[in-house]
């Protein structure tokens, strides 16, 4: 057939050399090289890391598994908006808002809050948008935690009870975020003032 | 007539030899596991155990919790037998090899062998044939195309390489003069000098031998009978719990057994350099007995002839993940057209050599 172009490059099939005919040097060749990785893997140069033990260092930047912040003095930022729901391309969060009664100011910042707040970890794809749309710079996708595996699918449907940070400097929860030494010291300092609301 | 001592000796020996390789087999698997997870750049397994050693009891565990399945019209006896006469012939052939020279007790002198026979190299022929019936019944006996044509190919490779096989050894049976592998490793044992290993007079032979004997223990590159790719899992498809774990075993054990075969025929056997001025060191500057000296020597050599064994284990396994499966046309052409007349001409070469009077 006529090349259209003239580009066409021409292939000759050229006969194998009694080297290549004969196998074995390419194996030693191949050999050598597996023997190699071998010697690299045994120095403890493995290209796997032992997940439990070992984690690999996430990025600053990463957007993982969300929390419900709040304020300086221990109240959820929380106005039940609803903005992050409609932000979120996904559709994996839901809330029902309630009026904040009298005597319940120092548990919510603003006068409307979440009465419940739950993100389905399999629907969010971790895209961030709730954060970026949150007027009350209340939800955020943490840098350093990942939604574990669990058994159960209605597991991954995250409720107040495990978004929500926990309020005092020794609620150490598995699943909330911790304060930093500082935050917690001002927030003892603020719940042990007379006047704490 | 054998003596009962002699007797009692040989029955103890070849149930140690029996343990000993059963227990090669197991952590075999752990060994390819690691090797291949290092040939890769990875950690391999490290859960079980400390460095993931009781990982072969996981599996065992694992295997012998599994569903026995039956495939539909599967021959159920047949079925069954494949994986038994598998594991049996692999086992039996290990019986004639000499692990190491004598051991002395007062008057009485072991072998540190289960079986003396005169005819020992075909012995362990006679048996590795076999062995393909296990393959062979058990791929029948499916009743699944895979499978079925996994063993047909089993049954060919096994006897296309054979031949070749059987023609390196003549070579080798040409200088030695004799079927028996404690006459051959015995005449490898020249004082101090290692060159006397039959590697030496027979390179050629040497590599035929090896060739043939990953295709015989059905090692990649040519587990054509197996080939996930292809045929799914070849004989052992429809195989699961502890028969697909016998076919397993059976392959490590074959190696293990190839191994030896391999070590005996060609790399001295339970001989190692320097073995009699070491033990007349002994005698001399030392002061020992002759017959405690003898001893010592002798199960250096047992340790000296499993380091053989582990090293071509590794080099199975090294193997394994290194070069990818040959299609099943250049397999047979390499058999057929390749092996069989270099092993041809490599008896013709012994041959001429020999009458020169170069090796004798």
């Amino acid at each position: 057939m006529q090349s259209l172009s003239n580009r066409a490059k021409k292939l000759e099939a050229k006969p194998m050399t009694l080297a290549e005919r004969a196998y074995l040097p390419a194996i030693f060749q191949g050999l050598s090289i597996t023997m190699r990785h071998f010697f690299r893997a045994a120095t403890k140069k493995q290209v796997t890391v032992r997940y439990p033990e070992e984690q690999r260092p996430f990025s600053p930047i990463f957007r993982g598994l969300h929390v419900l912040k709040r304020d300086e003095i221990g109240r959820e930022r929380c106005t039940a908006c609803g903005l992050c729901a409609v932000a979120c391309p996904a559709e994996a969060i839901t809330m029902v808002a309630g009026e904040r009664k009298k005597g319940e100011e120092n548990l919510y910042r603003e006068e409307k809050y979440a009465v419940s707040y739950e993100i389905n970890m399999l629907r969010c794809i971790f895209c961030g948008l709730c954060e970026e749309a949150c007027p009350k710079a209340a939800v955020y996708l943490q840098a350093d935690k990942m939604a574990p595996p669990r058994f159960e699918r209605d597991e991954f449907i995250y409720g107040k009870d495990r978004l929500v940070e926990p309020v005092s400097p020794d609620a150490r929860s598995k699943r909330g975020i911790q304060l930093t030494p500082e935050q917690a010291a001002a927030l003892a300092q603020r719940m042990a003032q007379p006047d704490f609301k | 007539m054998i003596e009962l001592p002699t007797l009692g000796w040989q029955s103890i020996v070849i149930l140690v030899v029996f343990g000993v390789s059963l227990l090669i087999a197991t952590y075999c698997t752990y060994a390819e596991r690691v090797i291949a997870a290092f040939l890769q750049d990875r950690v391999g397994p490290d859960r079980a155990g400390p460095f993931g050693l009781l990982q072969p009891l996981a599996d065992a565990v694992k295997l012998f919790t599994k569903e026995e399945f039956f495939p539909a019209g599967a021959n159920k006896a047949l079925f069954i037998m494949g994986p038994c006469l598998a594991m049996i012939t692999a086992l039996m052939s290990s019986a004639v090899i000499p692990f190491g020279n004598v051991i002395q007790f007062g008057n009485n002198v072991f072998n540190l062998q289960g079986i003396e026979v005169n005819i020992g190299m075909l012995w362990v022929f006679g048996i590795v044939s076999l062995g393909v019936y296990g393959v062979m019944i058990g791929g029948w006996a499916s009743n699944n195309k895979f499978s079925l044509l996994g063993a047909i190919r089993a049954g060919s490779q096994n006897i296309s390489y054979e031949l070749a096989m059987g023609l390196a050894l003549i070579a080798v049976l040409m200088i030695s003069g004799t079927l028996s592998l404690r006459e051959i490793t015995l005449q490898q044992s020249a004082a101090g000098e290692w060159h006397f290993w039959n590697i030496v007079k027979q390179p050629l032979g040497f590599i035929i031998f090896l060739v043939c004997a990953f295709a015989e223990t059905n090692r990649t590159p040519f587990d054509l009978p197996e080939c996930e790719t292809e045929l799914v899992g070849g004989y052992h498809t429809e195989y699961s719990s502890m028969k697909m774990g016998l076919y397993l075993f059976a392959e490590y054990v074959n190696v293990f057994v190839a191994s030896a075969v391999m070590s005996v025929l060609y790399f001295g056997g339970f001989n190692f350099p320097f073995q009699y001025e070491l033990r007349d060191w002994f005698v001399n500057s030392q002061g020992w007995e002759l017959m405690s000296a003898q001893n010592l020597i002798s199960v250096l050599g047992l340790l000296g002839l499993f380091g053989k064994i582990f090293a071509f284990i590794f080099f199975f396994m090294w193997v394994r993940w290194t070069l990818p499966r040959f299609r099943y046309d250049q397999l047979m052409r390499l058999g057929w057209t390749i092996l069989i007349p270099l092993a041809i001409f490599n008896i013709l070469l012994t041959g001429g050599l020999i009458l020169g009077g170069i090796i004798k």
